[in-house]
């Protein structure tokens, strides 16, 4: 499998963390850390995720990718994906 | 059922070996049961199994979406262990290595089970001293390990390389009583004793929703096959709980990742035993056919697709090569994968979900074959009393929101590090 950072190109996937599933976020009280940090959708299919390339560049990148086949539709930098 | 024996194995010899009864009643699905168990893998299989023969609850069917044994029970690498150190883990795999022992007479089935140790290498003396904390653990708890200094590893394993300049083996956790069982017969085996007890064991039977009745409970499965209704329904499906509890409305703390698998070509008597390294992830065994039957870390990332990628395959056989460099002369036969699901401390979950009816086993990581025994009876415990097995009583869903985890690697909630 290959990553296509938007700053480094297409590299291989042992230059990146994965941090996975992109979607839950950092609640703001206490009231929802549990779902935070231990429930996931798990989905079958097409999921966005963050990747950190930490042999390259040192970018959080946001790919999308399909979990049933591993194919890798788009990756964008996660600064740019949190806006 | 006919009874396997000597006197059996002689009759079809002269018979020619056509008279051999099937081994289980291939069922189609009726309108009801007591207990709908989804998923015929190893666990479904033997906690059907346990309902029939401890519990006098026979009125049970297994679906399955395949073929049994199709899945994760014939992607594992087979191994049988009770070295944990937690104690909500330690009764419990204690209690499934106890069932191991005895089960091929319980079931009159040959399970191919090899006790030949599995021996855990250390490579400093940090790592020596965690051993010597978890044999401690494993001897309060009744269970057999022995730490062994580096003349006695050597006694067992010759071949292994004692002087690598970064990880030297000093030495080793060695349970004997750990080893190997053959994974299809066990599948079988089991099928073989539920089927025989009146269960009915449904391939190609998918999943497809749960039946509800008007307060929300589940009182049945869809499945592409026909509503089956169903007082109980256990649902026991390995890398696709999280897949399966989404059609439930549930959310489970599980990722779903590839676990690879790698054998070698057939090969002389050689591994003694189960032997894993301990400076990298790395573990291999000998079947009976003398592949080498070898593993590591799963690839790190959400997967539904049965393979993995080659950074792994390539971790993997580092590992091997350091601790053994005479397997880069064995060519590697076959590799492949499996989907495991990754719970968020690296321990199974085995407990009611918070909808009546539903019964949860589930969160096996990479480690579910083991446990075979031991989920079957704490599962097939559950679904008749609704209470859990003593052995498998932390095993709880909301563990992770009271702060009850079972963390045998103390990695913290990330599935990829266990």
């Amino acid at each position: 499998m290959r990553i296509p950072c938007p700053y480094c190109g297409e590299r291989d996937v042992h230059e990146f963390v994965y941090r996975g599933d992109a979607a839950p976020v950092r609640p703001t009280s206490d009231e929802g850390f549990y779902d935070y940090v231990y429930l996931r959708d798990n989905f079958a299919g097409a999921m966005r995720e963050h990747w950190y390339h930490a042999q390259g560049c040192r970018n959080w990148i946001m790919v999308t990718r399909d979990t049933r086949t591993h194919r890798i539709s788009n990756a964008m930098l996660a600064r740019e994906a949190a806006r | 059922m006919a009874r396997f024996s000597i006197l059996s194995l002689a009759r079809n010899a002269l018979s020619g070996h056509r008279q051999w009864q099937r081994t289980w009643r291939d069922a189609n699905p009726r309108e009801a049961y007591d207990v709908v168990i989804v998923g015929g893998g190893g666990h479904g299989l033997a906690t059907a199994y346990y309902l029939a023969k401890v519990h006098g609850i026979a009125n049970v069917a297994v679906i399955e979406k395949g073929w049994i044994g199709g899945g994760n029970a014939g992607r594992n690498t087979t191994i049988i262990r009770s070295n944990y150190g937690l104690d909500g883990n330690t009764p419990f795999y204690e209690w499934s290595m106890k069932l191991w022992e005895g089960l091929e007479q319980d079931l009159n089935y040959n399970a191919m089970i090899s006790q030949r140790g599995v021996l855990n290498l250390y490579h400093s003396d940090g790592q020596r001293d965690a051993f010597a904390r978890r044999g401690n653990a494993m001897r309060l708890h009744g269970v057999d390990a022995d730490l062994l200094d580096r003349a006695a590893v050597r006694k067992l394993a010759t071949f292994l390389n004692y002087d690598h300049a970064r990880f030297p083996i000093m030495g080793g956790l060695l349970q004997r009583r750990g080893g190997t069982a053959r994974h299809d017969a066990v599948v079988w085996g089991y099928a073989r004793g539920a089927s025989d007890r009146g269960v009915d064991i449904i391939q190609n039977c998918e999943l497809t929703g749960f039946i509800r009745d008007t307060r929300g409970a589940i009182v049945g499965v869809e499945t592409t096959r026909g509503n089956i209704r169903a007082k109980k329904v256990g649902v026991a499906v390995a890398g696709h709980s999280s897949r399966v509890a989404d059609m439930a409305g549930l959310r489970l703390p599980i990722e779903s990742h590839a676990l690879q698998a790698f054998v070698s070509e057939g090969l002389k008597p050689l591994i003694p035993g189960v032997i894993t390294f301990g400076a990298g992830h790395f573990y291999i065994s000998q079947s009976d056919k003398g592949g080498l039957v070898f593993g590591g870390d799963i690839d790190g990332y959400n997967s539904y697709a049965s393979r993995g990628n080659l950074p792994t395959v390539e971790d993997v056989c580092e590992g091997g090569m350091a601790l053994m460099p005479m397997i880069g002369r064995a060519r590697l036969l076959r590799s492949w994968g499996g989907i495991a699901d990754m719970t968020m401390d690296g321990s199974p979950i085995i407990d009611r979900a918070p909808l009546d009816g539903l019964y949860l086993n589930a969160g096996w990581c990479y480690g579910g074959f083991k446990a075979t025994p031991a989920s079957g009876w704490a599962f097939a415990h559950l679904l008749a009393t609704d209470q859990p097995h003593q052995t498998a009583a932390a095993f709880r869903l909301d563990r992770f929101a009271t702060g009850h985890l079972i963390d045998e690697k103390g990695q913290g909630a990330q599935p990829n590090l266990h």
